[in-house]
């Protein structure tokens, strides 16, 4: 497709190095669900890590409330083309919940699973570092229920498909094992910006740039 | 799904379906069988190499070898639509690739749950695809389009929809003005709500419909809840959010 252009076609806003490539910026919170937002009963949530772990756990809402909390300021990049900047969270890092257990050796990926049936995957060195959290508040409030409500996984890094609504647990696994939208063609990964979007962009991804010409 | 790789189209149609809607027919060189309800990206690039997408509901059914149907919303402010309505001629072309999306889709097999679609403004495409592939295909299990739109102008393919449900009476279409009803309408006027999806799912019965809800935030988000309460199980209900902001 090398130098294709649309005849006359201009930028209607200014470039913002915060864009990853084909985002454009939105100051809404967009909505996007498969099916039916879940009602889940605070008295009846729990949060579970199991798989491959030397023993499992889980906390109730309560439980889960008492442990230590961050504050998160993070930029959201949907696979669907929006991006919105400098979103306040409140929640528990990822590796806060690791201190509650010993991983097996294989594990080296994670499944996200989640109330309402949705997983979804990605290696287990993407949520380490601080880099994902558990999100309970948004700009100051409960997380809403379209928004993932009443806790969602966050790890702003990726698309944000990869930031399951719902959460209700991580699985650790050895493979890398395909979750809802990504048995659906879409990708493993989800690099924005590698604008890795879909599974047939995954495979060339840091060609890509030398086989447009 | 199939291999989703960037191709140039060119436009061989152009329609106007209501004053802020384009139907843009696209042929591709590369087409490959979609299933209604999957959406085309489009990217548009600029001299200076920027580039702008966007998703796009399919509306044509796969029946219609070798070209694509995206019907587009002209969006305030919209980078692509505005250029989609006002820089695209036939005969241009036009960078997309695709089919892409596997969940919100129905395939059309014989046995298939009757349909309820519900659909708020451009909301319909994808279900009107849905609706195109089950007429090509004979089908006759029953289908109900419940369509909500603000005035009487904005009803997108009109004469195609009611031109289907005089000719298929297992197909009923159900019009809903939210903002202002033609002279005389004796329909729904209102805001979809509860009781009017309570009384629509009556109408199969015993039967639970596969339903599937495309439109704006808010509206699905009612929408889907108001299904749920007039008893279809979850699974029977499949959304689509998006708008001016892609939701």
């Amino acid at each position: 497709m090398g130098f294709f252009t649309n005849k006359g076609f201009q930028p209607k806003r200014p470039s913002n190095p915060k864009l990853p490539p084909g985002q454009y910026e939105t100051t809404d919170f967009p909505v996007l669900t498969a099916g039916p937002t879940p009602r889940i009963n605070l008295t009846n949530w729990e949060f579970r890590l199991e798989g491959l772990v030397e023993e499992p756990v889980k906390w109730s809402w309560e439980e889960f409330n008492k442990l230590p909390m961050q504050d998160f300021n993070l930029d959201i990049h949907c696979v669907t083309k929006w991006s919105k900047f400098d979103t306040h969270w409140r929640g528990v890092s990822v590796d806060t919940l690791l201190e509650h257990i010993k991983l097996k050796p294989e594990a080296q990926f994670v499944t996200q699973f989640c109330y309402g049936g949705y997983t979804t995957n990605l290696p287990l060195a993407d949520l380490l570092g601080g880099k994902a959290f558990v999100g309970l508040q948004f700009e100051g409030q409960p997380l809403a229920p379209e928004h993932g409500g009443p806790a969602r996984l966050v790890v702003p890094h990726l698309y944000f498909w990869k930031s399951a609504k719902w959460v209700q647990g991580l699985r650790y696994t050895a493979d890398d094992e395909p979750g809802f939208w990504e048995r659906g063609g879409y990708s493993m990964y989800g690099d924005p910006w590698k604008e890795q979007r879909y599974r047939d962009d995954d495979d060339d991804a840091a060609s890509a740039g030398s086989i447009r010409l | 799904m199939s291999k989703v790789t960037w191709q140039l189209g060119t436009v061989i149609s152009i329609v106007p379906e209501t004053p802020r809607v384009k139907t843009f027919t696209i042929r591709l060189p590369d087409w490959t069988p979609h299933l209604a309800g999957q959406h085309y990206d489009l990217r548009l690039t600029a001299e200076g190499g920027y580039q702008a997408e966007r998703s796009y509901s399919i509306a044509s059914p796969p029946e219609q070898a070798g070209e694509i149907a995206l019907t587009v919303e002209l969006v305030e402010e919209g980078e692509v639509s505005g250029y989609l309505f006002e820089g695209v001629a036939v005969g241009n072309e036009l960078e997309v690739r695709g089919p892409i999306g596997g969940y919100f889709v129905w395939r059309g097999e014989p046995g298939a749950p009757p349909l309820l679609l519900v659909g708020g403004g451009s909301g319909v495409v994808p279900l009107m695809a849905m609706l195109r592939h089950r007429q090509r295909l004979g089908l006759r299990m029953p289908a109900v389009l419940l369509f909500s739109i603000r005035t009487p102008e904005e009803v997108i393919y009109q004469a195609e929809l009611e031109a289907m449900a005089q000719a298929d009476p297992s197909f009923t279409l159900l019009l809903d003005y939210t903002r202002q009803a033609p002279p005389g309408w004796a329909g729904y006027q209102r805001r979809l709500d509860a009781a009017m999806l309570a009384e629509v799912v009556q109408r199969f019965g015993a039967t639970q419909p596969q339903a599937f809800v495309c439109g704006p935030t808010g509206m699905v988000e009612s929408v889907a809840n108001g299904l749920q309460a007039a008893g279809l199980a979850p699974e029977m209900i499949l959304t689509e959010r998006f708008g001016p902001t892609g939701s």
